[in-house]
C-alpha cells in the first residue's frame, strides 16, 4: 500500500500548490488590479472621506503583499472577512448557502453518474443499434445546450405554460433548509442532470466499446460467461476509470452550472449569492466564493483519481 | 493501396502536406450532420446579421399603445416585453451581440492556446511543466466563475466579457494543441529545419502548427460553441450588455418573471441560443468524426 500512500500525497500536495496559485489569482483579479474594490463599491457617492474609510477597512491602504497575506491568513483561521453588502462575516454569509447548494450538487451526481454509466454501458452492449443512434443524437444535443437553457425550457414546459405541474421558483424562509421543498427541487436537479449525463453516457460508452473488444473480454467470451455477465461484471468496471475521470470535471464544471440553474430557479445556494455579490460589489465575498469553487475543483478531482484506483482492476493490483 | 506513408514528406515547403484542413472539410461536409449543422447555424446568423436592419418597431422603444406583456396581435406580432417594446423587434436586433462576442473570446483564446500549447511542446522540461501546470490552475475555474470575479472589481463591461471567456479558453485549446503537436516536433522535417537554422518561430508557426489543424479545427468548433452559452450565461444574468440594448440573454433576464403571462420574449431567446449551440456543436461533431476517419484511414495505409 505504500505505493498508494505516495500516490496520495504526491497528489495532495499538487492540489495544494494550484489552490495557492489559484488564490493569487483571485486576489490579483479582485485587489490588485487598477479598478479598486473601495472605489466600485462606493461608486458616484464616494466621498473621499468614506473612500479612505472603506479602503482603511478592507486594508486596500496597505501593501499588496501585507493585504494577500492578511487574506489567506484569514482562510486558515476562518475569518474571510466582512460582507460589504450586510457587514456581517463572510463566513456567516456564506454557511448553510454552501449545504444547500453541496445538497443540490450531491442529489443531482447522485442521479447523473449511475445514470450516465447505465446509458452508456447499454449503448456500447448495443453498439449501432436503434438505442446507441437515438442515445447518441440526444446526447450530442443535450451537451450542447447552455444550462439556463434547459433551465428556462423546463420552465416555460412544467411550470407554465404547457404543463403547470412544477414550481419554477422556490421560496425559501431563512433557516429552513431546501430539502423541505422537494417539489421546488425537482426541476433545478433535473436540470443539472441533463448538464452531466450527456457527458458521463458519452465517455462511458466510448470505453466500455473499446474494452469490449480487447483480449481479455475476448477470454471470458470464451469462457462462456453470458453476455450480461461480460458487460457488467468484466466489461463495465474496468470501463468506470475514465468515466470518472470525466465525470469529477463535469462535477467541478457543476460549480459553473450551479451559478446560472440557481440564477434560474431562485435556489439559495452559493451560486445565486455570487450572482448578488458580483452585482453588489461585494469584494469580500466574491473571494471567499471563487477559492471555494476551486477547492471544490480540487477535491473532486482528487476523489476521482482515488474512485480511478478502487474501481479499476488493473491499478489497484499494481498498488498493492 | 499507396506504399507511401502519408506523413513521409519531409521536403519544406510541399504543398499538400500545408493543407490537411482542405481533406478535413471536405470529409467532414460528407456528413449529414455537418450539413444540418451549418444551416441551423448559417440561418441564425442570417437572423442574427439582418435582423437589426429590418425591425418593425425600434427594438428600445415601447410600441404605442401597446401595454407590457401585451398578448401577440396585429400590431405586435409576437407581443411585447416588460417595458411594452416590441418582441419581434427586440429579437431581430439581440443576435449579433451573441455571436461578436463568442466569436472573438474564442479567436483570441484559441490564437493564445496555440501560442503556449506549441511553445510548451517544443520546449519540453520545465518551461513545459510550468505553462502547463499554469494552465491547470486557470481551469480550475469554471468559465462563468472566472468572468465574475472580473466583473467584480471592474464592473459590467463587453470588453472584459471578452477578455474573460478568451482567458479561459487558452488552457483548454493549449492541452489539446500541445497533445497534438508533442509528436509533430519529434518528425524529420522538424528536424530538418532545425539543421538548416530556421527561426524557432518559423519552425512551430510554418512547419509544426499546419500539422496539427486538424485537432486544432475540431478544438475550435467545440470551444466556439461552450463559448456562445458562456457569453449568453454572461448577459442572462446581467453581466454582458446593459439596458436598454437589445440581446438575447438580457432578453430572457428581463422577461423571466413575465413567464406565465407572455411566454415569448423568453422562448425566443432562449430557442435561438439554444438552436445556435446544437447548430455548433453538430459541425464539431461532423469534423470530429471526419478527423478519426481520416487518421484511420491513414493507419490503414501504412
Amino acid at each position: 500500500m505504500r505505493g498508494l500512500r505516495g500516490f496520495v500525497v504526491r497528489r495532495l500536495f499538487l492540489g495544494l500548490v494550484t489552490l495557492f496559485v489559484a488564490s493569487l489569482i483571485i486576489f490579483a483579479a479582485t485587489q490588485a488590479l487598477p479598478g479598486d474594490a473601495a472605489r466600485s463599491f462606493l461608486g458616484r457617492s464616494a466621498t473621499p472621506e468614506s473612500l479612505a474609510e472603506l479602503r482603511a477597512q478592507l486594508g486596500l491602504d496597505k501593501p499588496l503583499t501585507t493585504q494577500y497575506w492578511d487574506w489567506i491568513s484569514g482562510v486558515f483561521t476562518g475569518d474571510l472577512g466582512t460582507s460589504l453588502a450586510n457587514s456581517l462575516p463572510v463566513t456567516e454569509v456564506i454557511g448553510e448557502r454552501l449545504v444547500y447548494s453541496l445538497f443540490l450538487m450531491v442529489i443531482a451526481a447522485a442521479i447523473s453518474v449511475p445514470l450516465g454509466v447505465a446509458l452508456g454501458a447499454v449503448s456500447a452492449r448495443r453498439r449501432d443499434g436503434v438505442f446507441d443512434q437515438i442515445t447518441s443524437v440526444i446526447t450530442l444535443g443535450l451537451a450542447a445546450l447552455p444550462e439556463f437553457v434547459v433551465g428556462i425550457a423546463f420552465a416555460v414546459i412544467f411550470s407554465t405554460t404547457v404543463f403547470s405541474i412544477l414550481p419554477s421558483v422556490i421560496v425559501t424562509e431563512p433557516g429552513v433548509g431546501p430539502w423541505h421543498y422537494p417539489k421546488e427541487l425537482v426541476l433545478p436537479v433535473a436540470t443539472l442532470v441533463v448538464a452531466v449525463v450527456p457527458y458521463t453516457a458519452r465517455i462511458m460508452r466510448a470505453s466500455t466499446v473499446e474494452i469490449l473488444e480487447s483480449d481479455f473480454v475476448e477470454m471470458a467470451r470464451l469462457k462462456g460467461l453470458s453476455e450480461r455477465r461480460v458487460l457488467w461484471r468484466h466489461a463495465v468496471p474496468n470501463a468506470l476509470a475514465p468515466t470518472f475521470q470525466v465525470t469529477a470535471i463535469n462535477l467541478a464544471y457543476l460549480a459553473g452550472g450551479i451559478v446560472v440553474v440557481e440564477a434560474v430557479f431562485n435556489y439559495p445556494g452559493i451560486g445565486l449569492l455570487l450572482v448578488y455579490a458580483v452585482r453588489g460589489r461585494d469584494v469580500p465575498v466574491v473571494q471567499a466564493l471563487a477559492l471555494l469553487i476551486a477547492g471544490l475543483y480540487v477535491v473532486l478531482n482528487l476523489v476521482a483519481d482515488l474512485a480511478t484506483i478502487l474501481v479499476s482492476p488493473r491499478l489497484r493490483t499494481s498498488f498493492s | 493501396m499507396s506504399v507511401i506513408p502519408a506523413d513521409a514528406a519531409p521536403v519544406v515547403g510541399d504543398g499538400e502536406r500545408h493543407r490537411p484542413w482542405r481533406v478535413l472539410l471536405a470529409t467532414a461536409w460528407g456528413q449529414n450532420r455537418t450539413k444540418i449543422g451549418v444551416a441551423i447555424t448559417a440561418s441564425l446568423v442570417v437572423i442574427a446579421v439582418i435582423g437589426p436592419f429590418v425591425t418593425p418597431y425600434p427594438p428600445d422603444q415601447g410600441v404605442e399603445g401597446q401595454l407590457p406583456f401585451a398578448s401577440p396581435s396585429g400590431d405586435a406580432w409576437l407581443g411585447t416585453d416588460t417595458l411594452g417594446r416590441d418582441t419581434f423587434s427586440r429579437f431581430l436586433a439581440g443576435g449579433y451581440t451573441v455571436l461578436v462576442l463568442s466569436g472573438l473570446s474564442t479567436a483570441m483564446g484559441v490564437a493564445l492556446g496555440v501560442v503556449v500549447g506549441l511553445t510548451a511542446a517544443y520546449s519540453r522540461g520545465k518551461l513545459d511543466d510550468l505553462l502547463m501546470r499554469t494552465m491547470d490552475v486557470v481551469l480550475s475555474f469554471p468559465q462563468i466563475v472566472f468572468a465574475l470575479i472580473l466583473a467584480a472589481t471592474v464592473g459590467p463591461a463587453l470588453w472584459l466579457l471578452v477578455l474573460a471567456v478568451g482567458l479561459t479558453t487558452i488552457p483548454r485549446a493549449a492541452r489539446v494543441v500541445r497533445g497534438a503537436a508533442v509528436e509533430v516536433v519529434e518528425r524529420d522535417y522538424v528536424r530538418a529545419a532545425e539543421a538548416i537554422g530556421l527561426s524557432r518561430r518559423r519552425i512551430l508557426f510554418s512547419e509544426v502548427l499546419p500539422n496539427i489543424t486538424s485537432p486544432l479545427v475540431v478544438e475550435t468548433s467545440l470551444r466556439l460553441t461552450f463559448n456562445v452559452a458562456v457569453v449568453a450565461g454572461l448577459s442572462f444574468l446581467g453581466f454582458g450588455l446593459q439596458p436598454p440594448a437589445a440581446d438575447w440573454g438580457l432578453m430572457i433576464n428581463e422577461n423571466k418573471n413575465g413567464l406565465v403571462i407572455q411566454p415569448w420574449p423568453v422562448v425566443l431567446p432562449v430557442v435561438a441560443i439554444g438552436l445556435l449551440t446544437i447548430g455548433t456543436s453538430l459541425i464539431g461533431d461532423g469534423l470530429a468524426r471526419a478527423a478519426i476517419g481520416i487518421e484511420r484511414g491513414r493507419q490503414g495505409r501504412e
